[in-house]
């Protein structure tokens, strides 16, 4: 209801012509954002909770991710490992590969490249099917059959991408890891193990927490804004593409503000 | 086909529009409008495409907020209610959307029980099945049960989408354009079942439509929405019983041209 007060405040300051309409607009985004935001952290935490429809989201972002996270996070792990070994050979330390590529996948590619990948794919799924129920009134026959859609549609979502990221990230971790080993296999004579315990050196628990706390971020980032512009998305099938599109972009430049932010915090550490 | 009126009580007022307007940016949909619907009867608003018929429904089930006014539904005033006591007023209101609003993720049995579970969480398995048989079979459309609404008919999905307000057993339906998009036959087939609805399950209900057929197979009385106004109000017969250039068009391509 505040913010309800805080839109008007802010319609009447706009309506005398004492702002301008793009900060009126900006103005009311932000205090949108931040009642979707209250909304969504109230029914968080009140129950009855949609136990069902969570697991469902979960299995539709993290299961179903599956195949585009394993190829692209092996391609990845190999055209980096690829690519570092011309500039350590030059140096004869193509023995350090291993630690290398396990430090970039642990700390900086594997979250970020989870994050991209689920941008796109969970981000304009969430987008689009939020904004075609927009359009089609079913978020509205929701609301008017005494049922909650913030916590059918939206809590369900962001916890799925809250939760599914990070496991997304360490599946992806250990699949470039091992596009990473493949590609050092097909030029020097190196076991499996030998490299494994090589990247476990190289490792420390902090880069794991990092890593962790990097995907949840992302994946909250990724569930949120992609509820938040499929639900307030404009009317027509045009919102729908706009919505998908919208979901997209806000996600990825958000998750590469946070990556900076969190590279910046973590460096004190 | 004309209906005979039963079972409306004058002087139980079921949901009271006062003074209400609502614009959005410049343009005044609503102006001080003033309604009534009573106890068991079935109110038609008629009006152009966008005249606010749709926008009145909405601040009814809240929907949306009207800027001026009060709207007493069942003795609530529905634009002050919080969250949660609007959310329990909705569950005696049932609304049937103009283009259905099937979850389409759902199968037609999931799409039923959506609101039902969610609303009476003490039901058991075998009472939930018994009232999606018994509200499918109200509309007849049994055999639907497990099919995904993109497999069913414009009527169909109108029926279904009925079936979905009627599950929680409303006192008050709000028919957004029933007949839009269907051919004459099917038209028939909703407007029977508006009418077996009022009957059985002893509803008031309001119908918006531009479709005079129906208003007329539907409505019990009729107002007609004019410039943001309720200008005309009365049978079908007294709203049309007028010289006024707004009106007559909506007859005459009803029923001459």
């Amino acid at each position: 209801m505040p913010n309800l007060r805080v839109i008007n405040l802010v319609k009447i300051l706009a309506s005398e012509n004492l702002m301008g309409r793009k900060i009126e607009s900006l103005l009311i985004e932000f205090a949108r954002i931040h009642r979707f935001f209250v909304r969504f952290l109230r029914e968080l935490v009140t129950p009855p909770f949609e136990f069902k429809e969570i697991i469902r989201q979960c299995y539709e972002i993290g299961w179903k991710s599956f195949p585009l996270i394993s190829l692209t996070g092996f391609i990845v792990g190999f055209v980096f490992t690829k690519q570092s070994r011309p500039s350590l050979e030059e140096f004869g330390a193509t023995s350090w590969l291993p630690s290398l590529i396990s430090i970039a996948i642990v700390r900086a590619l594997a979250p970020l490249v989870t994050a991209l990948i689920a941008s796109g794919k969970v981000g304009s799924q969430i987008g689009a099917e939020l904004s075609s129920m927009n359009v089609t009134e079913q978020i509205d026959a929701m609301e008017v059959s005494g049922t909650n859609p913030t916590k059918f549609l939206i809590v369900s979502r962001i916890i799925a991408t809250t939760t599914m990221i990070p496991v997304l990230c360490f599946y992806v971790a250990g699949i470039g890891l091992l596009g990473g080993y493949l590609s050092i296999a097909a030029k020097d004579d190196m076991s499996l193990l030998s490299f494994f315990n090589q990247v476990f050196e190289s490792i420390a628990v902090k880069d794991i927490f990092a890593m962790v706390l990097r995907a949840i971020v992302f994946g909250f980032t990724i569930g949120f804004a992609s509820c938040y512009v499929g639900y307030y998305s404009s009317k027509g099938t045009e919102g729908v593409g706009k919505a998908a599109n919208a979901a997209v972009v806000s996600s990825m430049f958000l998750v590469f503000i946070e990556e900076l932010l969190i590279v910046q915090i973590l460096s004190f550490f | 086909m004309e209906k005979t009126t039963q079972n409306i009580n004058y002087e139980d007022v079921v949901i009271h529009v006062d003074k209400v307007s609502k614009s959005f940016g410049d343009l005044h949909v609503l102006r001080d409008v003033d309604l009534q619907l009573y106890n068991g009867e079935n109110l038609v608003v008629l009006g152009r495409s966008g005249t606010g018929k749709s926008v009145l429904i909405k601040l009814i089930s809240g929907l949306l907020k009207p800027d001026q006014g009060n709207i007493n539904v069942l003795g609530e005033v529905v634009n002050i209610l919080d969250e949660r006591d609007l959310r329990g007023l909705r569950q005696r209101i049932g609304f049937s959307f103009q283009n259905s609003a099937l979850y389409d993720s759902m199968t037609v049995r999931e799409n039923l029980e959506f609101p039902l579970v969610r609303n009476k969480r003490n039901l058991t398995r075998t009472e939930i099945d018994k009232e999606v048989e018994e509200v499918l079979e109200g509309v007849g459309l049994s055999q639907a049960i497990n099919q995904m609404p993109s497999e069913l008919s414009g009527g169909q999905r109108k029926r279904i989408g009925i079936a979905r307000t009627l599950i929680l057993r409303p006192d008050i339906m709000l028919y957004d354009e029933p007949t839009a998009g269907l051919d004459p036959i099917t038209c028939l087939d909703i407007n029977s079942l508006i009418n077996e609805v009022q009957e059985r399950y002893r509803t008031s209900s309001i119908i918006i439509t531009h479709d005079l057929a129906c208003a007329k197979m539907v409505g019990d009385r009729m107002v007609m929405l004019l410039d943001g106004k309720f200008e005309r109000q009365g049978t079908f017969e007294q709203i049309f019983d007028t010289e006024d250039e707004r009106v007559q068009p909506f007859y005459d391509y009803n029923f001459i041209v």
